[in-house]
């Protein structure tokens, strides 16, 4: 018999039955539906040991690719350490190694982890305050390949934001906090170094495509990529020079910063939405990858309208940012 | 005479592979139908493309596990937004379109409609 671990609690799963009535039989209510591997209700998250193929038929590669799968029809042959989709992977301390003003209103915080934490380029952290545990979650632009084992958050100064303005104002190079990760399905997927990708990001929000994007040209992503960066006021549109050197290196990359209220202009700015913009540029997405990040209502509404325009719903990846 | 057992509704329909096939479009087709698609919260429309996954499995004659309390529990809230029989129509309709788009044939079709036609008080939990 196979043995499973959840978390701490360790049982021997009967022959023949699923992982998820293996869970039912130890007094556990799994969320489930459709029982027959379809409706994904009843993920977990395998965290050591191999499940057959058809635990992950039909699944998102993005979430494949964490190590979820669907108990209902998972029926292990080997020993299996899962746990809950929402639960983290790991939790480390880290020392912030560097903080740099990007703009006024934008803070790159550089942090090293004591343990080294595998994530993909655009997944998200939690970021724990020492002492109260205020947390807050951020998403990470570092790529690793890049930045070695250091993980960059963008944080905005959030008006009466308890942790921006604590990162902006009161922490130092030096510091210590905690960071519990990775999250979320928001990276590249290698297979097709051919098809188009659309990003659009609102504010912050380019932090995680800033990640995605550098590690799509590493992995030598050859079809157009198309990333639209939005924000009212200028201070929130950053790294424009490092997008536009980008671009000039890549001519596969093609790079709109935008600006919303109608009182701001910069050069080389589209004024307008970046919704707007993407929407306008590209009626219809058969065969795209979009990537949507930042204000959530910006989020619900694209990813609906990129859907509708043909985009599949697998290729599409999203991070909504609630402050 | 062929004595070999006719292949089920699903296999003529091309199985998983169709279903894979048809969710998308059927959902497109959801979300922009008027009559229906306020009944559909797009915050979470990734749950809801793969809930439909399961029901066009079902609708396909395909494996599937649900049973008339599942369909009673899963519908409840959306009766009590006033959910009808004009709504049930339209999910028939959008799902004979999807599946005339992939150039099912009629007599497919029609069986298709009737197994979801057999889910109907299940939904409308009456």
């Amino acid at each position: 018999m196979v043995k499973i671990c959840l978390d701490d609690h360790c049982f021997e799963l009967s022959p023949h039955l699923s992982l998820l009535e293996g869970l039912e039989a130890e007094g556990m209510e799994w969320p489930n539906q459709c029982r027959s591997g379809k409706c994904q209700t009843c993920l977990v998250r395998v965290l050591d040991g191999d499940v057959p193929d058809e635990a992950r038929r039909g699944l998102k590669p993005s979430l494949a690719m964490q190590g979820l799968a669907m108990a209902c029809v998972c029926y292990p042959e080997g020993d299996l350490k899962i746990a809950a989709t929402y639960a983290a992977v790991m939790k480390t301390g880290v020392e912030v190694i560097g903080l740099e003003r990007l703009t006024p209103e934008i803070l790159e915080v550089r942090l090293r982890p004591d343990q080294v934490m595998s994530y993909r380029a655009g997944q998200f952290i939690h970021l724990v305050r020492p002492g109260d545990g205020l947390k807050r979650s951020y998403s990470i632009a570092s790529v690793p390949s890049t930045d070695a084992a250091d993980l960059h958050l963008h944080v905005r100064r959030i008006p009466g934001g308890a942790m921006s303005a604590w990162l902006f104002d009161e922490v130092a190079t030096g510091d210590r906090l905690e960071v519990e990760g990775p999250f979320g399905d928001c990276f590249y997927v290698p297979g097709d170094v051919n098809q188009p990708l659309l990003m659009v990001a609102t504010g912050t929000g380019l932090a995680p495509l800033w990640g995605v994007l550098r590690d799509a040209l590493q992995q030598g992503h050859q079809g157009p990529i198309h990333l639209y960066h939005g924000s009212r006021s200028p201070d929130g549109l950053y790294l424009v020079d490092a997008l536009w050197q980008l671009a000039v290196a890549h001519p596969q990359l093609h790079y709109y910063p935008c600006l919303s209220s109608a009182d701001n202009s910069l050069e080389g700015c589209h004024a307008g939405r970046a919704s707007d913009l993407a929407l306008e540029h590209h009626a219809t997405l058969k065969g795209w990858r979009i990537y949507l990040c930042g204000q959530p209502d910006m989020v619900t509404l694209l990813r609906r309208k990129t859907f509708i325009a043909g985009a599949a719903m697998q290729d599409i990846h999203m991070d909504a940012f609630t402050s | 005479m062929n004595t070999q057992t006719t292949p089920s509704l699903y296999e003529q329909l091309g199985g998983e592979p169709a279903v894979n096939a048809a969710v998308d479009i059927f959902y497109r087709k959801v979300l922009q139908d008027e009559r229906i698609n306020h009944f559909f919260d797009t915050t979470d429309m990734e749950k809801q493309a793969a809930k439909q996954k399961a029901f066009l499995t079902m609708a396909f004659g395909g494996p599937n596990h649900y049973t008339g309390l599942d369909m009673r529990k899963g519908h409840a809230h959306l009766v009590s937004r006033g959910l009808n029989d004009s709504h049930v129509d339209a999910v028939i309709e959008l799902l004979g379109a999807t599946l005339k788009e992939l150039g099912v044939a009629d007599a497919l079709i029609a069986q298709v409609a009737a197994i979801a036609e057999s889910a109907r008080n299940d939904v409308l939990n009456r």
